[in-house]
């Protein structure tokens, strides 16, 4: 598709997010590839143009906005703060997917402590708003549900933590449960290395920069685990029926209610959720259709911690989502504590695809 | 036109190379000086061969500037991406083999799995706060295997040699190499992780996808594969 076509429907949407008070913000191009290889993990690399600077040394072609957003926010941003953006990104693509390596975006970030309900209503009933021609399929979901219900277990919070940490990898998350509920047996050689009068006992000498002192750590921390009682049979059960939950937004939050019940601790969350749908009533979103899945944005972005929301042409499967965003308040936090930053910095954003936009505008 | 075949133009794999083909009544030869790399097939018209490093035929074959070539599978998943669309495995040659490992220290006693990694790395990037150092040069290979088990906060550092040392040397935590025996692995203090290797390899005859196949060189490539006893 014309380049010129897609920056002047870009520019279109801009106009839109900044007609509702949002501030232009620009973005460099060249990011610095430590902080987003910390932040996303080595995954990132694959998916994202690195390259060299002779003074900055390994920088990535920016692979997304948010990054460089929240950190010019936390460099100079006052709050409450609403920002708008547009330009590419670029993400290597197997050649399989047929996707542009570089994309127009446009993107619109709330950053506001007060009144974050409100906000996740904003963001997800502009995007609508703007979109609202295109008649687009509304998917939404809870990251703090899940988080809520994990940090609410009753087992050790080691367990707890582990399980955080892999919230965004379903495999590793579904893994690790089933060995914690006592579903599956321990990794090879655990119950070995524990029966042995002196672990660390060993016919090697100390190499590398993990230290002697950090070995037995971890070998009390697994003796710790292996005397904890396994998560119960109804707490995985309350958790397999949050994540498969498929319902409109309407009955979602009967069903969540009775799930609070044996579950108090996700009763915040459900409370947050409610106050939340009906902010999005206010803002005329039709809540009783609205589609909710409990595993949703699970895998699109790590960091991605409480309401996220996509919208999809149903006429055509094949395309990305014309428009994706979610709450990031973990990403803010871990970027934060990267540059010294203790406070939180509650955010939610999304963006949208110029060139679907144009592609379904067209065709509808 | 001819059907280009690319073989590893030195070593081990070279010969192991010519004693296959010459097994199945394909005699490929060297000629001309010891240093000139030049060569001849006999026993099937319009094959020419082509002496290429081994790590060289795969981007040649994705690039379908040759239709034919040996080299280990363990080269042709790292260097290219959706490799089943750009080559065809035609027959494992039962050499070469190699498997690629992920090793740690021998004096991580609490480290056997993959599950043992993944937390290792987290307590490590809490305590010394960088992501755990894989070293190694199978870049794709291993962080596509990582991401498969869930593995997170490790980094990969690229070595493209004595890979073994680098853990003692302090600028890794753990590697990832091939091996065919375990030996510079023991001898260097490290043990491998359970749960089977990474990927195990052995030379094989690549078919480039990408390659320009005229009737002529189909022809060829039928008369070639019959008498090699293999499919085509």
């Amino acid at each position: 598709m014309d380049k010129s076509l897609i920056r002047g429907e870009a520019a279109r949407l801009l106009g839109f997010f900044q007609e509702q008070g949002a501030q232009v913000v620009e973005a460099d191009i060249l990011q610095p590839a430590g902080t987003l290889l910390d932040l996303y993990g080595e995954d990132i690399r694959a998916r994202a143009y690195v390259t060299h600077d002779p003074v900055q040394g390994e920088v990535m072609m920016r692979p997304d906005f948010t990054v460089p957003v929240v950190q010019m926010h936390m460099a100079e941003g006052a709050e409450p703060a609403r920002y708008t953006y547009m330009g590419e990104v670029f993400r290597a693509q197997d050649d399989i997917t047929n996707r542009a390596p570089e994309q127009f975006q446009v993107g619109y970030e709330v950053f506001d402590r007060e009144a974050p309900v409100e906000a996740d209503a904003e963001v997800f009933a502009l995007v609508k708003d703007v979109l609202a021609p295109l008649n687009l399929r509304a998917a939404t979901g809870d990251l703090g549900l899940l988080l809520a219900a994990v940090r609410g277990l009753k087992t050790t919070e080691r367990r707890k933590a582990a399980l955080e940490r892999h919230i965004w990898r379903p495999r590793r998350f579904r893994a690790l449960l089933d060995r914690f509920a006592g579903r599956a047996p321990l990794p090879e050689g655990r119950e070995a290395l524990l029966a042995k009068d002196d672990p660390m006992k060993v016919d090697a000498p100390q190499i590398g920069l993990r230290s002697p002192s950090e070995i037995t750590t971890r070998i009390e921390t697994l003796r710790e685990d292996t005397a904890a009682d396994p998560i119960s049979v109804g707490e995985v059960e309350l958790l397999d029926d949050l994540l498969a939950l498929r319902e409109t937004t309407g009955n979602v939050l009967e069903h969540l209610r009775d799930i609070a019940v044996d579950m108090p601790a996700i009763a915040d969350a459900v409370d947050r959720m409610e106050r939340r749908t009906e902010a999005l009533a206010k803002r005329g979103v039709d809540v009783e259709n609205l589609d909710f899945e409990g595993s949703y944005g699970r895998t699109s972005m790590e960091y991605y911690d409480g309401f996220v929301f996509g919208f999809y042409a149903e006429t055509r499967p094949d395309l990305q989502p014309v428009a994706t965003g979610g709450r990031y308040d973990a990403l803010t936090r871990v970027l934060g504590h990267q540059n010294g930053e203790r406070r939180d910095i509650p955010a939610i954003g999304g963006v949208i695809r110029p060139e679907l936009t144009l592609l379904l505008g067209a065709s509808s | 036109m001819t059907v280009k075949l690319g073989v590893p133009s030195k070593g081990r794999l070279m010969e192991k190379t010519f004693d296959w083909f010459g097994a199945r009544g394909v005699e490929l030869a060297r000629t001309g000086s010891d240093r000139e790399y030049a060569a001849a097939v006999r026993g099937v018209e319009g094959v020419e061969l082509v002496l290429l490093s081994a790590g060289e035929i795969p981007r040649e074959l994705a690039a379908g500037r040759i239709h034919l070539g040996v080299t280990g599978t363990d080269l042709v998943r790292e260097k290219l991406p959706s490799w089943s669309d750009k080559v065809t495995e035609l027959a494992p040659m039962g050499f070469g083999h190699a498997d690629l490992i992920i090793a740690v220290p021998k004096c991580w006693v609490d480290v056997n799995t993959l599950d043992d990694l993944d937390a290792v790395a987290a307590q490590f990037r809490a305590n010394h706060g960088f992501r755990l150092r894989i070293a190694t040069k199978y870049h794709r290979l291993i962080r596509d295997h990582l991401r498969d088990h869930g593995v997170a906060d490790y980094q990969l550092v690229d070595s493209q040699g004595a890979t073994e040392g680098t853990v003692k040397n302090e600028t890794a935590e753990a590697i990832a190499d091939i091996t065919s025996t375990g030996e510079t692995l023991r001898a260097n203090h490290l043990k491998i992780l359970g749960g089977g290797p990474v990927h195990k390899s052995q030379a094989t005859l690549f078919k480039s996808r990408k390659a320009h196949w005229s009737d002529e060189e189909r022809t060829t490539l039928k008369t070639l594969t019959t008498t090699l006893g293999i499919a085509g």
